[in-house]
């Protein structure tokens, strides 16, 4: 039996797709909102160290499922098949919130210049830099939006650096942990300005959920009280209340489908039990992140886009990045570790911008309750690898370290894509992403930078030992990919116009933060709220002038 | 992180979404485990005991590491009964070569010794069983390892997990 047409199609229930289903439905038009994962609940928290959605060696708890998703990854060793707990695959998640689930809910609002870098920075030889068509002006009113509908904890009134804002955040801050107490001095002898940090976690009871626990279990892990914040205990189920939106949860997209004129009829996708599905729709929106909306783009072949819907001019795919997280650590002679989490409490934004000859920078703040299997990462290269003085190691150093880090802002490059596999399907026969490419240098230039000034913070804070992590020069993906359907005025040189609509198709769309075309210095998610919001805003507009009405 | 699960193209684009051929311990006779026969499971433990040694806290072999990982071949870890059947193989053949005789056989020292050389010899082997013997000894019991927490009790870190809450799953010791 054919499925009940209805006005609005979306793909992924994640950052992006949730707040454009609570939109759409509440301004009135019918919604399906397919994810292709399960959805899961505070129940699901298990606190397993070895089977979460950031420490995966037994698999991710929260998708996609580890059978059936490979994908291709083209690197220095060669040509190969990643599965979703591996290194590499840059997985994020697949459950209604997507990344929001599980992530560590570090609310940050992009800075002016971070969409405009190419005017701040000029062209950077061999990236594919380049200023967003829309600014932070533009933003500001969504990024308010996010923060008081989601709701937001912190203070970030310190931060001198941030872009002029209307109001504060809906909620004070956490009380500080001991990390907070002892880097907040040092970084204030130190000149700098550092703040609470801003999260999409409760610090008070809000919006009918409680407050944070302050417990170890944090990211990779799902809130075991609802006091963490994501699409999936606020606008998914906000747009459900309306009547008006339908989500089907298991359920995999294979296609768009397009009628001859190309014009965007709905979408195809494998329903729960594998069953192929034809749902049509007045308008398709795209929200499946960096890696499988453009997957979803370029496995939509028609007479008209011979090489994937939006790819006339080969930029579906195109650009993709994330972040670059280079950190230091220092070891105190006293404990430092109190058990109090999530631990990331403290941040500053003093080099984010304006380093000499640097393009640009990041936030650095500290890091969340790092788990015993987890602080294997944070012991010095000096100390062996195994056997008594590893051991030592561990034990004599797990509470007394404090570690720093922050995303540094990459230079996209052309050449790091996903394609479709021209070979390797998945579980459904759908081809699979194909990722390659790899960071630009300057980056990672830039991250020897930051890590400089994160060590600086724990020196001056008294480690007596302090020593760094750069990353290598890897492919960026996982958790905040962006980039792959760039956002831009010319329709040679992007993907989707500055409301997010395909250039090549008026009644699809792409939200999540494949649209972004610089994903500044700090974790996106905030910035993919907002633009969800604006790009719901403006889509609405547009649809209330019928201009998109079949 | 070890990446051994990596299938490059060359070898088998079909096999994408196919499992492993490698047979689970079967005609292991009087074997106590899962997937080890008896002679591998006392490698095993001994390679993970050099690898995290008992001093004045429990070594991998207290802890037992060994049942993490045999149990965990016979689930998230099936892609790597290839690898570690060859590479127990691979710890003999080098314990006989320079010592003249089977790895559990030797003094700690000499066992010392033949990981050392294990680590370039036979590097992917041993970047997973380097893994896997950490996960083991630090990571949660529920997986068979870590018994009676004795990781956690020697960094101390403070149980239950959770202040003030205690229906997280109970351990289950293999």
């Amino acid at each position: 039996m054919a499925l009940k047409h209805v006005n609005a199609l979306i793909v992924g229930a994640g950052a992006g797709g949730g707040v454009v289903a609570k939109e759409l439905a509440t301004a009135g038009l019918s919604v399906v909102l397919l994810e292709r994962g399960n959805w899961y609940s505070a129940a699901d928290c298990r606190k397993d160290d070895l089977r979460n959605q950031r420490t995966t060696v037994l698999g991710n708890a929260f998708g996609p499922d580890e059978d059936r998703n490979p994908r291709v990854l083209v690197d220095d060793r060669g040509e190969s098949i990643v599965w979703p707990s591996e290194s590499g695959y840059s997985n994020n998640a697949a459950c209604v919130g997507g990344g929001t689930f599980s992530y560590g809910a570090q609310a940050w609002r992009y800075m002016e210049k971070d969409f405009r870098m190419r005017a701040t920075y000029g062209a950077v030889a061999g990236s594919t830099l380049e200023d967003w068509p829309i600014g932070y002006s533009d933003l500001e009113p969504y990024y308010e939006k996010a923060e008081w509908e989601l709701g937001v904890s912190g203070d970030v009134s310190n931060n001198i650096f941030q872009g002029r804002r209307n109001q504060g955040l809906p909620m004070p801050p956490l009380s500080p942990n001991q990390e907070y107490q002892i880097l907040l001095p040092a970084a204030k002898r130190l000149g700098w300005h550092p703040f609470d940090l801003p999260m999409l976690r409760n610090s008070a009871p809000y919006n009918g959920r409680a407050a944070c626990m302050r417990c170890r279990w944090c990211v990779g892990f799902a809130c075991e009280v609802n006091a963490r914040t994501g699409t999936h205990n606020t606008v998914i189920p906000a747009a459900m209340a309306t009547g008006n939106c339908e989500v089907r949860t298991g359920c995999m997209t294979r296609e768009i489908l397009l009628d001859d004129r190309g014009q965007a009829s709905g979408v195809a996708y494998f329903d729960a039990n594998d069953r192929l599905q034809r749902q049509t729709a007045d308008l398709v929106i795209v929200s499946g992140g960096a890696v499988e909306s453009a997957r979803l783009l370029l496995n939509t072949r028609h007479r008209l886009f011979p090489n994937g819907l939006g790819n006339r001019y080969d930029w579906v795919g195109r650009n993709l990045h994330a972040h670059t997280y280079p950190a230091a650590v220092g070891l105190f002679d006293y404990d430092t570790y109190d058990d109090i989490g999530p631990g990331a409490s403290i941040a500053i934004c003093d080099f984010n911008h304006g380093n000499p000859g640097l393009a640009g920078g990041g936030m650095l703040a500290n890091e969340f309750i790092r788990l015993p299997y987890q602080f294997m990462n944070q012991v010095p290269p000096w100390v062996p690898r195994w056997g008594r003085a590893h051991k030592d190691f561990v034990r004599d150093a797990y509470k007394r370290t404090v570690v720093i880090m922050g995303p540094v802002q990459e230079m996209p490059m052309f050449d790091a894509r996903v394609e479709v596999d021209p070979k390797v399907k998945d579980y459904w026969g759908i081809p699979v992403a194909r990722l390659s490419g790899r960071k630009h240098p300057h980056t990672l230039e830039i991250a020897r930078f930051t890590a400089g000034k994160a060590e600086t913070w724990l020196q001056e804070a008294g480690a007596v030992q302090t020593w760094r992590r750069i990353p290598g020069p890897s492919l960026s993906g996982g958790q905040h990919q962006a980039g792959t359907c760039r956002m831009g005025n010319d329709p040679k040189t992007s993907v989707v116009d500055r409301d997010c609509r395909l250039h090549d198709v008026d009644n699809v769309y792409v939200i999540d933060a494949s649209v972004h075309v610089t994903n500044g210095g700090f974790n996106p998610v905030l910035t993919i709220f907002a633009n969800a919001y604006r790009s719901a805003h403006r889509l609405l507009e547009a649809w209330k002038g019928s201009k998109v009405r079949s | 992180m070890p990446n051994s699960r990596r299938q490059f193209l060359h070898a088998s684009v079909s096999a994408a979404v196919a499992g492993s051929a490698i047979s689970c311990g079967a005609g292991n006779g009087a074997s106590p485990w899962r997937f080890f026969t008896a002679e591998e499971g006392r490698t095993v433990d001994a390679i993970c005991e050099r690898i995290i040694p008992a001093d004045r806290d429990p070594g991998a072999k207290e802890a037992r590491a060994v049942n993490y990982i045999d149990l965990q071949l016979t689930r998230a870890f099936k892609r790597y009964r290839k690898a570690y059947r060859e590479g127990i193989a691979a710890v003999d053949a080098a314990s006989r070569k320079k010592f003249g005789g089977r790895f559990v056989e030797l003094p700690a020292g000499q066992q010392t010794e033949v990981i050392a050389d294990i680590e370039k010899s036979s590097a992917a082997f041993f970047e997973l069983i380097l893994a896997h013997t950490r996960q083991g000894f630090y990571g949660d019991p529920r997986h068979g390892g870590n018994r009676n927490r004795v990781s956690w009790k020697m960094i101390g870190v403070p149980f239950p997990p959770i202040r003030g809450r205690e229906h997280y799953d109970q351990p289950k010791v293999g």
